[in-house]
């Protein structure tokens, strides 16, 4: 097996000594199978173990190893050395405010997450003895959404959060999507005041960057868009006095 | 041990250099001065009609047939094709998916249905215009 030196330009940032965060470059020898999380733990085990990044399960199900690499928001454990130049720039996730080095605060979209009520909500009394039915058919609905790992690289790459901090974002609102979507649940009406507001589905203007980097074709743009079609024909159903479906 | 996140900004004002994908964002959202210098035209096309000078009327056709109107709308036309028609046709599947039973509709029935309809509503105009 091949290796290739890496030069790794990582942006590194100690609260407790930094005015503001700084590069420092590292030269890896790579294995040309390796993907850059595993050029970072080399890092971290050989060279500089004052490196703090985030990672788990090194094979795209944690999602806690999203980072910019070259400028791009990417899980570094399924970016591959070999598909990089020599030069590569590593920076803690846009858009989000840095902890340490390659750590960033997710207070923010954790709370956003929470907010959307991401839970099948009832009105009525569960059925006893009997789950709650649901056909393939209805699964395939918003299957599609429920493969979030919440790594966050969607809100690294949307301008309008970027911008905007308010801005409820592209995961929690896809969150939110899956649970309309969903037979079982009937708290559509209640989200509708957090998607309408002006900071919910209205302040995406469909520039699908989210869509294009989330490593796991969640497609958060395009339940976004569909939440704007839904709030449309709501707000016509509710002026014409028609009855709105579920709940 | 003590927390003090830092911050970065993101430009307010050149944020959109940011990244190719942005700057294709900000031509396609810059479109929307053509829509409003097309919404004045045809407000100010309606009034020259309203007023009924058959001269007045027949100065402002002259006008928009000159060489540089003609390049102008050609470009303009390109434009929106490039930056609006297209894209959001290709769009359309993701924004009104549509479910049957099991399966999805396919994307390519969802986009060839709207370039049909486009181009009959285009030959309904054509021929309202007299053009064919
Ligand atoms: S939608 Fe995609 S990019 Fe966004 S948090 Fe979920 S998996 Fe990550
Ligand atoms: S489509 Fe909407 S949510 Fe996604 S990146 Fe663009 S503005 Fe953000």
């Amino acid at each position: 097996m091949g290796t290739r030196q890496l030069e790794l330009e990582v942006m590194r940032y100690d609260p407790e000594k930094d005015e503001a965060p700084h590069f420092q470059t590292y030269s890896v020898p790579c294995n040309e199978d390796w993907v850059i999380l595993d050029a970072i733990n080399y890092v971290k085990d050989n060279i500089d173990t004052t490196l703090a990044y985030r990672w788990s399960c090194h094979m795209m199900v944690c999602g806690s190893c999203g980072m910019m690499v070259n400028g791009e928001p990417v899980l570094t454990c399924k970016t591959f050395v070999r598909d990089l130049p020599d030069k590569v720039r590593i920076e803690p996730l846009e858009n989000f405010p840095i902890e340490r080095d390659l750590v960033v605060v997710l207070d923010d979209v954790m709370q956003k997450l929470h907010q959307v009520q991401p839970y099948i909500v009832r009105k009525d009394d569960p059925p006893e003895d009997a789950e709650y039915k649901q056909t393939r058919g209805q699964l395939m609905k918003f299957k599609q959404l429920t493969m979030c790992i919440n790594c966050m690289c969607c809100y690294a790459a949307c301008p309008q959060y970027g911008l905007n901090k308010d801005f409820i974002g592209p995961a929690a609102l896809a969150l939110a999507h899956r649970y309309n979507l969903d037979n079982r649940d009937q708290g559509k009406s209640d989200r509708l005041d957090i998607l309408a507001d002006h900071n919910g589905v209205w302040e995406c203007s469909f520039v699908g960057a989210c869509s294009e980097v989330c490593p796991k074709h969640v497609d958060p743009a395009a339940a976004i868009q569909q939440m704007k079609v839904d709030g449309a024909v709501e707000f016509w159903k509710q002026r014409l006095g028609i009855p709105g479906d579920k709940s | 041990m003590s927390r003090r996140p830092y911050v970065r900004e993101m430009s307010k004002t050149t944020w959109y250099m940011r990244n190719g994908r942005y700057r294709v964002y900000v031509l396609r959202e810059l479109s929307s001065f053509l829509v409003a210098f097309y919404t004045f035209l045809v407000i100010y096309a309606l009034s020259v009609l309203a007023a009924g000078s058959a001269v007045q009327w027949n100065s402002f056709l002259a006008s928009q047939q000159g060489v540089g109107m003609i390049i102008f709308h050609g470009l303009a036309l390109l434009y929106f094709l490039f930056y609006q028609t297209f894209p959001w046709f290709k769009l359309a599947p993701k924004a009104m998916p549509i479910q049957v039973g099991e399966n999805k509709v396919a994307d390519s029935k969802i986009i060839g249905a709207h370039y049909v309809a486009w181009i009959v509503v285009t030959a309904f105009i054509f021929w309202l215009a007299g053009v064919i």
